[in-house]
């Protein structure tokens, strides 16, 4: 560890001395000594603007006072300052008030009916700084309202005070410049583009940091009163990032989430999907009640008993595979873990549902699994290159970082991808075009330094030898490595053994002492000795019968490589299904548990870093149905206790087991497979967009508004060679199936073709029965 | 004997004076080939030992400006020419680059090699359609003569000069919403520091000066500095261009040694208009203090009018004579600034809402005494609080005016509404003329 050493500078406050880092505003060196300065536009992730005024103090340095009084948001702590705030000095409190006269000026007494009253900061500030009643009596700027600025964000201008932060957050934060101050004077708003809407993947921040209610969500709007909201801090259950989230709840209903405070992880901020993908948890189908399928072959209703004992029966002595699912928390997954091991004496367990490859899974075991990659490595890196990986689609938090640094130290970014996306784009990332399955090629061209951070998606498995070529650049070079998943349950996953090679704690299964430890702690004799079967493996032997029977998790089977194979498997077996909501495992399902959704539930993720984001249940008097729960139930019913009745008690006897100090699992290399293919053919490659069709983004209209157009990405050289332009229809198909979308043509390798995975028009594993690396013929419709 | 010293102004009414024949008739550009033959350091101590002041406003030595440009960075320097003139009242700058805009080309080409920059700018106000046209076709013939474009003058310089016009905003006056604007964004005044000396235009260093300061520097540069220290007063050197307007015989400019008095330009203008006499008059262009009567002899340089309360920014005398109503006056520009609020800073933009909605009741007769004191009150809550100097423009005509004509405020109260008559005020008004 290097100590940063940071020049300290004293001043004076109000009477009080403070010490405070060279460059700390005097607004913050103020908040340190608990002087709340009111202020509208300062933000402190945000550049200073100094255009509300509102935090006017008097300041003197060395004896020399400034003959006016300063916005104290703009101005650095300087050596033998004093600062007088509206506390001590007469003239800061009168400028401070008068500024809020001002203010109120043109802003609407509608507070009894704006979603911010009762947490508003000009509401609040007006009570503290302000008089009890305008002296102003003239007209007020009227507007029309409000107006849509995005589908899920709308503006009523005549509330706005002209702070700022919405266009410096969507300039400066998330790179989407897309709103704009425009007219002036009192007539000066806030604007969109005429061909450009606001489509930006942060845009809720804006709504969230708007000091007053002129942003507000669509899904919100007029929803609640903020003093009839119960708030609770949360876990952010979609991606990896692992944002800190707040979830407000009215009546046992969630009605909004916010982003969350949390300096290390997310700063302040959250992404749209994060803030406002919720409703799935209030859907009118939710799985409320267990079921059995009868002898009728029909799903019905049936007592916790009932459905204990049907499950029990089925799996009971049986070959059972599982399948977990990326979206667990870690008791939950810890549940599944044990479960299979002690109550089903199985390695056959796998959390990945989705593409994947067994190079991916020696890889986790040997480089995922006690590395520790995190977002301060961002804050240090002299060099950050994406491998398979799309942070603005695929882990929103990361980008936002990666996006910090290339702004205030042009941080070097780049990508070895087979498309250039806007988000790369917004990087300025070095764009290093490959064709699907020669990644490998690429990355042994690539020189980092210890200092770098090489970030690699849940994609690169998909091109055999992609993982294996970033094992030796890291090994050439010293740099980091983070593995950066989609889904928000698998690095705990990992941490917890939910796959066949690995036990609790990154335990190797072909570890004798690694299974001792574990069999020690859970006080069964042994435990199986060989690893398990990947998620493929595991689907194909229950469809030819090798395996009897399924415990499934929250697991879609039309998000991995083989979902026809999937679904026959699910067809053929006994399947145990835990689920919050019918879905095509569950309408195949023999027993079927209803288990809490993430705001019913306590319990905690694991973000890509390794970092726990401890959640408590946001639904008072929710039955806290967490899978591992159920999971313990059954176990007893089937005579080898997993004794895990609660999710405290399974978070407890997961930490004792700490993390493995023997050897990591070791790695083997694999050979990369380039493609060659004709002229009519193109390669097939893709990735899951942030906001797509998603199960967990269901019922949330306003959302899916702004979600990214579904198109076909082409190479001009391919287009001219198709004779098609942007927004012609272009057919992609194979053996199996096809898909027609507009096309657009970008910077992409000549011998792919990119399309969304997952997005409107756009099913590829269903359609296809192929997401990336395979062969399709691309031609005009 | 006069009290004039036309120096820019010495050729205006010649026929030709805005050509480059008729300006090098009378010795022009031969500045700028002296200039180049000098180091550019000497040139930035000759203009500073002349004393010259920015003659946009705020009177900021010019030499001293040029001075902060850091050298030897590696980086491009621009010199960008202030022509936006659009304070009420001023008319200087307008009229001078009409009448002989190669006066501020040769100034340009003497300033960016001083500070050693390769491109130059003017921003030229949109609306003056006449004068961009004018000083287009001359910056076309400088480059047609060689002196702007490579090797100027044959001395191995390079200068390119752009003329970029404005789309009417008077915020672009201020030397930062000037280079926002002239960037291609919304003016509005920039966070300083850093200053433009240092990140200025595409932050760069930049010098930001105005038309009149820069086109003095050629006959600094051909008469020595003695010879401009010996006009004006002991802080404030040099000639300048006074505009006077309003109820005055014979409008106009007046070029005459800083430290003239009101007393002494209207001897020049002819006097008030014929049967009238003086009653209010601003000594700066709408934005500074007013003046009365008892200002006639208040010398009208930098520390002359500061002492007297005022400011002398852009030495533009508008005159009004005992028929103008001062509610009325103040309240046209007052709804000025509130036009031309930019809407960033909180004071600015509500405050010039407010203020103009006051003014037009007391106008109209409506309000009472407190309304008064309720307007200055809220004229120092809006002075000294806001982001840039153009809403403490906005409040000094109305805090001044209370200070002299409070009286009449009240008279508008307890009238009903204005007792003078607003015909009278108009200069179409034929009687007593």
């Amino acid at each position: 560890m290097t100590t940063e050493v940071v020049d300290m500078i004293t001043v004076v406050i109000d009477g009080f001395e403070v010490s405070v880092p060279k460059g700390t505003l005097v607004i913050r060196a103020a908040e340190k000594l608990g002087i709340q300065i009111p202020r509208f536009c300062d933000h402190p992730l945000l550049d200073p603007v100094g255009a509300c005024r509102q935090c006017l103090v008097d300041i003197e340095i060395n004896g020399r006072p400034f003959p006016k009084p300063q916005a104290s948001c703009t101005i650095p702590v300087e050596p033998g300052m004093i600062v007088k705030t509206q506390l001590t000095s007469p003239v800061a409190q009168k400028a401070q008030e008068g500024i809020m006269d001002f203010l109120l000026v043109n802003h609407p007494l509608d507070c009894p009916v704006c979603d911010k009253g009762g947490e508003c900061p000009l509401q609040n500030q007006a009570m503290s700084t302000g008089r009890g009643e305008s002296r102003f009596e003239g007209k007020k700027r009227l507007f029309d309202k409000p107006i849509n600025i995005s589908s899920q964000v709308l503006l009523d201008r005549e509330r706005c005070v002209l702070c700022a932060r919405c266009t410096r957050f969507s300039e400066q934060i998330a790179a989407d410049p897309f709103i704009t101050l425009n007219e002036r004077g009192a007539l000066q708003q806030v604007g969109i583009y005429q061909n450009q809407p606001f489509e930006s993947y942060f845009s809720g921040n804006t709504v969230q940091i708007c000091p007053v209610g002129a942003l507000t969500g669509a899904s919100y709007r007029f929803q609640a009163r903020p003093f009839d909201l119960v708030s609770t801090p949360s876990a952010c259950e979609h991606c990896a990032s692992g944002c800190a989230l707040r979830t407000d709840i009215r009546r046992g209903k969630t009605l909004r989430r916010l982003a969350g405070d949390d300096p290390e992880v997310n700063e302040e901020w959250n992404c749209d999907k994060g803030r406002w993908a919720f409703k799935y948890v209030t859907a009118l189908d939710r799985i409320t009640n267990p079921l059995v399928r009868d002898s009728s072959g029909e799903l019905r209703e049936a007592s916790w008993p009932e459905a204990i004992a049907a499950a029990s029966l089925g799996l009971k002595g049986k070959r059972v595979g599982v399948l977990v699912g990326g979206r667990t928390t870690v008791e939950d997954a810890y549940g599944y873990s044990k479960f299979a091991r002690v109550t089903l004496n199985t390695n056959d367990i796998d959390f990945r549902s989705r593409v994947s490859s067994d190079e991916e899974r020696d890889f986790i075991a040997s480089h995922v699994v006690g590395t520790s990659t995190t977002y301060r490595d961002l804050d240090r890196a002299d060099h950050v290159l994406l491998v398979g990986f799309e942070p603005e689609e695929e882990s929103p938090i990361v980008f936002l970082r990666i996006m910090k640094h290339v702004r205030k130290r042009a941080l070097k970014v780049s990508a070895i991808a087979t498309k250039l996306s806007r988000g790369n784009e917004k990087l300025q990332a070095i764009f290093i075009a490959v064709a699907p399955g020669s990644e490998a090629e690429a990355i042994a061209k690539i020189e980092l330094t210890a200092k770098s951070v090489i970030l690699v998606g849940e994609r690169a498995c998909e091109s055999a030898g992609t993982l294996s070529a970033v094992v030796a650049l890291a090994g050439r070079t010293n740099a980091k490595i983070g593995w950066i998943p989609r889904r928000a349950g698998e690095p705990g996953a990992i941490a917890t053994g939910a796959i066949g090679n690995l036990l609790p704690g990154g335990r190797p299964v072909s570890d004798p002492a690694a299974r001792v430890d574990v069999a020690t702690a859970w006080g069964v004799d042994s435990l199986p000795t060989s690893a398990g079967k990947n998620s493929d493996q595991i689907f194909a032997s229950a469809k030819t019968g090798e395996l009897d029977a399924l415990v499934v998790g929250g697991v879609d089977p039309l998000d991995g490589a083989l979902a026809s194979e999937a679904l026959l498997a699910l067809d053929r077996a006994f399947v145990v299904s835990f689920e919050i909501r019918p879905s095509a495992v569950t309408s195949r399902a023999d027993v079927v548990f209803p288990v809490a959704s993430v705001t019913e539930k306590s319990g905690s993720f694991m973000n890509w870093e390794g970092r726990s984001r401890l959640f408590e249940s946001a639904v008072e008097g929710s039955l806290q149905r967490s899978d591992v729960r159920i999971l313990s139930m059954l176990a007893d019913a089937i005579g080898k206790p997993i004794t895990l009745n609660t999710v405290k008690s399974a978070a407890k006897e997961f930490a004792t087991l700490s993390k493995w100090d023997g050897a990591r699992a070791s790695f083997t290399a694999s050979n990369s497979k380039n493609i060659s293919v004709t002229s009519d053919e193109a390669i097939l490659t893709s990735w899951r967009r942030l906001l797509d069709d998603g199960s967990l983004q269901e019922g949330e209209v306003n959302l899916a508004g702004t979600a990214r157009k579904s198109v076909v990405v082409i190479s001009p050289k391919r287009a001219s060679a198709l004779g098609v332009v942007d927004g012609d229809n272009v057919k992609v198909s194979n053996t199996q199936g096809s898909i027609i979308l507009p096309v657009l043509v970008e910077n992409i390798h000549d011998d792919a073709v990119w399309l969304p995975r997952k997005s409107r028009g756009a099913h590829l594993l269903e359609t296809l029965g192929s997401a990336s690396g395979t062969l399709v013929k691309v031609g005009k419709a | 004997m006069t009290k004039l010293t036309p120096v820019l102004s010495a050729h205006w009414d010649e026929k030709d004076s805005f050509t480059i024949e008729g300006y090098k008739r009378h010795g022009g550009y031969t500045a700028a080939a002296k200039a180049l033959k000098m180091e550019p350091d000497a040139i930035i101590q000759l203009v500073k030992d002349s004393g010259l002041r920015g003659r946009g406003g705020a009177g900021f030595p010019t030499g001293m400006k040029w001075g902060f440009i850091p050298q030897g960075d590696n980086k491009d320097h621009y010199l960008v020419v202030n022509a936006d003139e659009s304070e009420p009242g001023t008319c200087k700058d307008m009229p001078l680059l009409l009448a002989n805009p190669h006066v501020l080309i040769e100034g340009i080409i003497i300033g960016s090699y001083a500070i050693r920059a390769k491109y130059a700018f003017i921003y030229i106000r949109g609306e003056v359609t006449h004068v961009v046209r004018r000083v287009q076709q001359a910056i076309e013939d400088a480059y047609k003569a060689g002196h702007l474009g490579k090797n100027i003058f044959g001395s191995g310089v390079d200068l390119e000069l752009v003329l970029h016009v404005g789309a009417g905003a008077y915020i672009c006056g201020e030397e930062t919403a000037l280079l926002d604007s002239l960037e291609g964004f919304r003016g509005q005044p920039r966070l300083r520091p850093p200053f433009p000396a240092i990140a200025g235009l595409y932050a760069r260093p930049t010098v930001v000066n105005n038309v009149e300061s820069i086109a003095s520097v050629p006959s600094i540069i051909n008469n020595g500095a003695e010879w401009f220290q010996a006009m004006g007063t002991e802080k404030s050197k040099g000639m300048t261009l006074y505009s006077l307007s309003g109820h005055v015989a014979n409008p106009g400019q007046f070029e005459a040694p800083l430290g003239i008095t009101l007393r002494e330009l209207l001897e020049l203008a002819g006097g008030i208009r014929k049967g009238h006499q003086l009653k209010f008059w601003t000594p700066g262009g709408s934005s500074t203090p007013l003046f009365t009567a008892e200002h006639l002899d208040t010398p009208l340089d930098y520390e002359g009018v500061s002492a007297a309360g005022s400011m002398l920014g852009t030495k533009a005398l508008q005159i009004f004579d005992e028929t103008t109503c001062i509610v009325r006056a103040v309240l046209r520009w007052t709804e000025f600034y509130k036009h031309e609020s930019c809407g960033k800073c909180t004071p600015c933009r509500e405050g010039t809402w407010w203020l103009v909605q006051i003014l037009k009741d007391l106008e109209s007769g409506k309000g009472t005494e407190a309304d008064l004191d309720k307007l200055l009150d809220l004229c120092s809550n809006i002075m000294g609080r806001s982001f840039c100097a153009l809403a403490d423009g906005a409040a000094s005509p109305i805090v001044s005016s209370l200070k002299y004509f409070r009286s009449e405020y009240m008279e508008h109260l307890h009238n009903g509404g204005c007792p003078l008559d607003p015909q009278a005020s108009t200069l179409f008004e034929k009687a007593g003329v």
